[in-house]
């Protein structure tokens, strides 16, 4: 490897990793959206699988390689509780039991002595590697493709554009969005693991309200017509506080004026191409 | 102490029920879960703090001016947020998500402009005295609440029952189409809703305000939880059911922070919206429609 670059990844590691995982928490939000749904508790499942690996790690010490994939477990079984009952009823539904979820967990992490309480989990084993996060991130782009080329990838589409019509064709619709739901959360809880093995420190604000929106405008600003474009607006997100130093403070409400303006004006993000489908 | 606990809870409950009472009329009329709605209870109670700090005026001036003030925020931010959506009739999680984006600007915008820390009115805004009747104590604060929350609450039923305006919304709440093509100007009516929905939120604001007297940008965000809660548990648009519930949450969390510990409220809170959802999503009184996918 020639020098500058070793020196290029040295210096920007972090950032690197960062964006990486970002990636991931786009995916996660662009499967829910894919069926026409809105949760807003992908920061929430990102932090359920960040504190319960680094309890894994740390207490149990087990290895790595069953950590990473263990991460998932606890984020699945809250969105199955809160998918469930949700998921028979129209789209705010879900939304609401969401938004809450992130609020809920931090005031239980406050209150839990085993996670540390204000002060977070410190010191838990830097274990992730740039390999693990891309490798990932690169897995679920194509497994997100492939589904989406395929027949699953039609049924997807059709209960977003018209739920009713997408039943009255067979389609099971509370089915599909299950499995969006829980594959969202196996991907936050997978970016919570590698984040919290990446920084080593995780405390109980990371996870509230504002990183579950950021997620949303990842999504959003890429828009949804392929796995791609969420990626690339998670991205363009993670850079442009660091490019420009001073839109730092003002991170969120550029954040939050994303959205609107993508919603209202982008409806299909800047990165408008859709999957073409073996027909 | 229980009953102390108990006359706790019910002046807490009394100001959920308000802020809820707004949130659940923004659903029932306009159709749309507005996320933003939190925000004009943090702007309601630092109008409030402006008001009194700034302005000197009395807490029983500054309460009316600081809730009509969050109203026409409410109106003005509805209109640009949802005008669009609504002429084009979009999906419901669209304006979700508008209002979502926009509420995160606010918020951001006004921690960017004020600063995270918690502010408190001015000391001697409300009269420190308390009256004890036997071992419970009411305080003046506390009668400001309860008095100012049942003005509303009353004020609120009687528009919506006793007059063709609340009959308009009734109609609108019914059906939208329908309502339009007798005759109601749906826009204005909408904007009135949003008006004295904002209003109710900042009456709200400056209520819990007073109550902990501790105001801070995001303040709102902490209560939309429990906005989420009462209009869940009390039927999605159902005034009466929110009013019931509303109360019913202000105990359950005094009771939780009181015998169990303070930091369990929220989780407790939740967990009771979790449980409604699974049992009876149409709400515990189960007069609102449910709205299946």
């Amino acid at each position: 490897m020639p020098v500058w670059l070793d020196d290029f990844l040295w210096t920007y590691q972090n950032l690197i990793n960062a964006l990486g995982i970002n990636g991931l928490l786009a995916l996660s939000m662009y499967v829910v959206l894919a069926v026409g749904q809105l949760s807003l508790g992908q920061a929430a499942f990102m932090g359920l699988g960040a504190y319960s690996s680094a309890l894994m790690t740390m207490k149990l010490h087990l290895p790595f390689l069953i950590v990473l994939p263990a991460s998932c477990l606890v984020p699945v079984a809250f969105a199955l509780a809160i998918g469930v009952p949700t998921l028979r009823l129209s789209g705010v539904y879900l939304a609401i039991a969401t938004i809450g979820l992130g609020e809920v967990l931090r005031s239980v992490y406050l209150n839990l002595g085993i996670v540390g309480g204000a002060l977070g989990l410190n010191g838990i084993p830097e274990r992730s590697e740039a390999w693990m996060i891309y490798g990932l991130l690169a897995l679920a782009i194509l497994a997100l493709w492939l589904v989406g080329r395929s027949p699953i990838g039609r049924a997807m589409e059709a209960m977003r554009q018209d739920p009713v019509a997408a039943s009255v064709m067979g389609v099971n619709i509370q089915r599909y969005q299950l499995g969006a739901l829980l594959a969202s959360a196996v991907l936050a809880g997978l970016a919570g693991c590698l984040s919290a093995h990446e920084t080593s420190f995780i405390g109980p604000n990371e996870y509230g309200f504002e990183p579950a929106v950021t997620i949303l405008s990842f999504a959003l600003l890429g828009g949804i017509g392929t796995p791609f474009a969420p990626v690339l607006g998670a991205v363009i997100l993670t850079l442009l506080p660091e490019l420009l130093r001073g839109l730092s403070d003002i991170r969120l409400v550029i954040n939050g004026l994303i959205i609107v303006a993508a919603v209202l004006f982008l409806p299909r993000g800047i990165l408008p191409f859709r999957l073409r489908r073996v027909s | 102490m229980l009953a102390q606990q108990l006359v706790n809870g019910v002046l807490l409950g009394a100001t959920y029920a308000l802020f809820a009472l707004g949130f659940t009329l923004m659903f029932g009329v306009l159709r749309v879960i507005n996320l933003t709605y939190g925000f004009y209870f943090s702007a309601g109670a630092f109008l409030a703090l402006f008001l009194t700090r700034s302005l000197g005026l009395p807490i029983w001036s500054a309460l009316p001016l600081a809730a009509l003030g969050a109203g026409g925020l409410a109106v003005i931010i509805d209109a640009a947020l949802l005008t669009r959506l609504r002429r084009t009739g979009a999906p419901e999680l669209a304006s979700l998500m508008v209002t979502l984006g926009g509420v995160l600007a606010l918020y951001a915008g006004m921690t960017a402009w004020f600063g995270p820390d918690i502010r408190r009115f001015p000391p001697g805004l409300i009269p420190a005295q308390a009256i004890e009747l036997g071992a419970i104590r009411i305080t003046a604060a506390q009668i400001l609440i309860l008095g100012a929350v049942a003005l509303l609450v009353t004020a609120l039923l009687a528009l919506m029952r006793g007059t063709r305006f609340g009959l308009a919304l009734r109609a609108m709440a019914e059906r939208p189409e329908a309502a339009a093509l007798m005759g109601i100007n749906t826009g204005r009516a909408a904007a009135l809703v949003s008006l004295i929905s904002g209003c109710l939120a900042g009456a709200g604001g400056v209520l819990i305000g007073l109550n902990f007297n501790a105001i801070q940008p995001f303040m709102g965000e902490a209560m939309m939880l429990r906005g989420f809660v009462v209009i869940i548990v009390g039927g999605l648009g159902d005034i009466r059911g929110a009013l019931i519930a509303g109360l019913a949450l202000g105990i359950i969390e005094t009771m939780t922070a009181a015998f169990l510990a303070s930091n369990l409220k929220e989780a407790v809170a939740f967990a009771l919206l979790v449980l409604v959802l699974w049992t009876r999503p149409q709400g515990l009184f189960g007069r609102a429609l449910i709205r299946r996918a």
